[in-house]
């Protein structure tokens, strides 16, 4: 009889728990987030998810979309491709969001496009470059510039800048990003003149590259190009350095971490990054953004942060224009996007969904990363 | 021919490494014919247990040797202790089952210590503190030597010579090799085989866990599954030496980092992992007792 009782206790618990779920407010939008909260590339994740939740909560405060308030559902995927694409799909259908923000790393974005083109949800990622991650469908949008135009702006930045004949090259064959732009890097690299000395690789999650700087070093280039991520870079920096290569180091804004100073030290010092916005930016808009972040978390907005406050503006922006929240008239309206003035620059969707802007060259010094030059499009 | 040397330095130094996690397996199959596959795991805890170990001792402001060596013991010890309980809650109760459930416990207790690691830790890479530091470096012409891997390679070395010491020369080290040559006939002679098996546990745990603690000091990023592609490796490393035997773990570490270093320097970096698990498929194919080994016979 007890157990006939504790059996009808928990279904009616069951029962009011689903029951509390499906009464979503009316007068609320539910979008989606996906990103590294934990695992190796978790500082990308909170950096995003900080940008993003300064921007909902500015929104909100300024009263809203459509007279509706955001609420944000965030999800945590560890870094890892199979676990975002399931939450990807959680999110779509049993939070039923109208649209989706993320993911940092190409290899995870490229992993949850084909499930939200599935079910023809819009998603924006705030800062994938590789280029297919907008190719898996119409409904993937980004609002940072892609790898083709990031892989020749540190091409011409070494041919030009640091007047480099021949460059070195090591980087992750398990990540799309690293292998996609290290390939534009070189097509742009040889057709400036320069020659590339050699190309290594290696494994996200090694400890040890010292075999592959071994050979590299023997090639004597006047540059390494490691378009890596932050974690792997601090080490090969580290061991690069302890095997007298004293060359600078190139990469990609994979590099954008302070974790890249913590575990590279003073190894680090001397290299060169592209990236999506410098927080050296006199730019009165900027400046704002910085502020309000700094005052809000404490710290000072790396790109991640910036990317993921403008793709959350862009996105809310449409909302606004579109005559309903519906997956095409959203879609259509993210589409429409022109000249939408954001923290990283101008931002204007193309016919491919990606967007157009100019990237900046950081230097990697002790007091951070300091401002080098801005290359247009 | 300085590139040859200096992998030939490079190759020697990771070496070690699997050399110090090879041996805690060897030991432990030696006694109880037992695959520990959790064995990679107390290596990164080793890691850990060291990180916060300096961290609380804020050994990384004052970098000396003494520090180095503080850190060495106490984590030492810590994973001693853990693998004396690792080996009481999951292996003991295990003794007089086929030797299979042993096998998959470890599995298990690798798995468990894993995402354990991860929830407790988190899973974003800590760095490690510098907590031993030899200013400038050491360098024959084009030859650097970093002088933490030679520090690390000689500690490694000590703790090896420790090891066979303990193992040969001691009343220990007989009871463990009589345990290792016979259970019963062990327990017969008044050997207490429950307490030898435990402090081969502790001994092998605490090889591991040095191997942990020069790991974060050479390449300082540390995390949750860092013990993972090692401890495979280790395993490798003693199967190609004839696991069960000691020399055989620390010659078959060398020459599995060496191999390793070659093939990344020589042939395409992508092979690494690949390499050593050729070589396992190989020995099993070919010289299943490896390279030391002595063939049993099984006694019907």
């Amino acid at each position: 009889m007890k157990k006939i009782s504790i059996y009808l206790v928990s279904m009616i618990f069951a029962l009011g728990l689903s029951a509390c779920k499906k009464t979503t407010p009316e007068n609320v939008i539910t979008i989606g987030e996906v990103g590294a909260m934990t695992g190796p590339t978790a500082t990308f994740g909170i950096s995003t998810h900080n940008g993003i939740m300064l921007a909902i909560e500015e929104i909100n405060e300024a009263g809203g979309v459509k007279g509706k308030k955001l609420n944000l559902i965030s999800l945590d995927d560890q870094g890892k491709p199979d676990e975002a694409a399931m939450v990807t799909t959680k999110l779509i259908t049993q939070d039923k969001v109208v649209a989706i923000l993320g993911e940092v790393a190409s290899s995870v974005s490229l992993a949850m496009a084909p499930i939200a083109q599935q079910y023809k949800v819009p998603m924006i990622t705030p800062s994938s470059t590789n280029p297919d991650v907008t190719k898996k469908g119409d409904h993937i949008f980004r609002v940072c510039f892609i790898d083709p135009f990031q892989g020749s702006v540190m091409a011409k930045f070494a041919h030009e800048t640091l007047k480099a004949k021949s460059v070195a090259i090591l980087r992750d064959i398990k990540n799309d990003y690293s292998m996609g732009l290290s390939n534009f890097f070189v097509d742009k690299f040889n057709s400036l003149g320069g020659k590339i000395a050699v190309e290594q690789s290696y494994s996200a999650g090694d400890i040890d590259f010292k075999s592959q700087l071994t050979s590299i070093r023997a090639k004597k280039p006047d540059a390494i190009y490691v378009p890596g991520y932050y974690t792997d870079v601090g080490l090969i920096a580290r061991q690069a350095r302890e095997l007298g290569i004293t060359v600078p180091l190139m990469g990609g804004d994979g590099w954008d971490s302070p974790k890249l100073k913590e575990i590279g030290g003073t190894a680090v010092n001397g290299s060169y990054f592209s990236n999506h916005y410098s927080a050296e930016n006199q730019d009165p808009k900027v400046q704002e953004f910085l502020a309000k972040y700094k005052a809000k978390y404490g710290s000072t907005p790396d790109a991640l942060a910036a990317m993921g406050y403008d793709a959350a503006r862009v996105l809310a922006e449409a909302m606004e224009r579109a005559p309903s929240l519906a997956s095409n008239d959203l879609r259509d309206a993210i589409a429409a996007t022109k000249d939408f003035s954001g923290v990283t620059g101008n931002i204007t969707i193309d016919q491919d969904r990606n967007a157009v802007k100019a990237a900046v060259v950081l230097k990697v010094t002790d007091d951070g990363f300091k401002y080098q030059s801005t290359v247009n499009p | 021919m300085t590139e040859f040397i200096q992998h030939l330095i490079n190759g020697l130094s990771i070496g070690s490494i699997y050399a110090l996690i090879a041996l805690g397996y060897t030991m432990v199959f030696g006694v109880l014919k037992l695959i520990n596959f959790a064995h990679g795991d107390i290596y990164m805890l080793g890691a850990f247990y060291g990180y916060f170990i300096s961290r609380f001792f804020s050994l990384g402001e004052n970098p000396s040797l003494f520090s180095l060596l503080l850190a060495l013991t106490l984590t030492m010890a810590t994973c001693a202790f853990t693998g004396y309980l690792i080996e009481t809650f999951a292996y003991k109760p295990l003794r007089k089952a086929p030797r299979i459930n042993a096998l998959i416990t470890s599995v298990g207790i690798s798995l468990f210590l894993e995402f354990t690691g991860q929830l407790v830790f988190g899973s974003d890479p800590k760095f490690f503190p510098q907590i031993f530091a030899i200013s400038g470096e050491w360098a024959i012409g084009d030859l650097k030597f970093n002088p933490l891997q030679i520090t690390v390679f000689i500690i490694s070395l000590t703790l090896m010579a420790i090891l066979q010491f303990v193992i040969f020369k001691t009343r220990l080290g007989r009871a463990m090799r009589a345990v290792s040559f016979n259970h019963d006939l062990a327990s017969l002679m008044g050997i207490p085989t429950n307490r030898i098996i435990s402090f081969t546990f502790m001994l092998g745990s605490a090889l591991a866990g040095a191997g942990g603690v020069l790991v974060g000091l050479v390449y300082p990023k540390i995390e949750p599954l860092m013990g993972v592609m090692p401890g495979l490796k280790a395993f490798v490393a003693a199967v190609l030496g004839g696991i069960g035997n000691v020399t055989g773990a620390v010659v078959g570490a060398l020459s599995l980092g060496l191999a390793e270093e070659f093939v990344v320097g020589y042939l395409a970096p992508s092979f690494r992992d690949a390499l050593a698990f050729t070589i396992l498929i190989l020995v099993l194919l070919f010289k299943p007792t490896g390279l030391f080994g002595t063939k049993t016979t099984e006694k019907v």
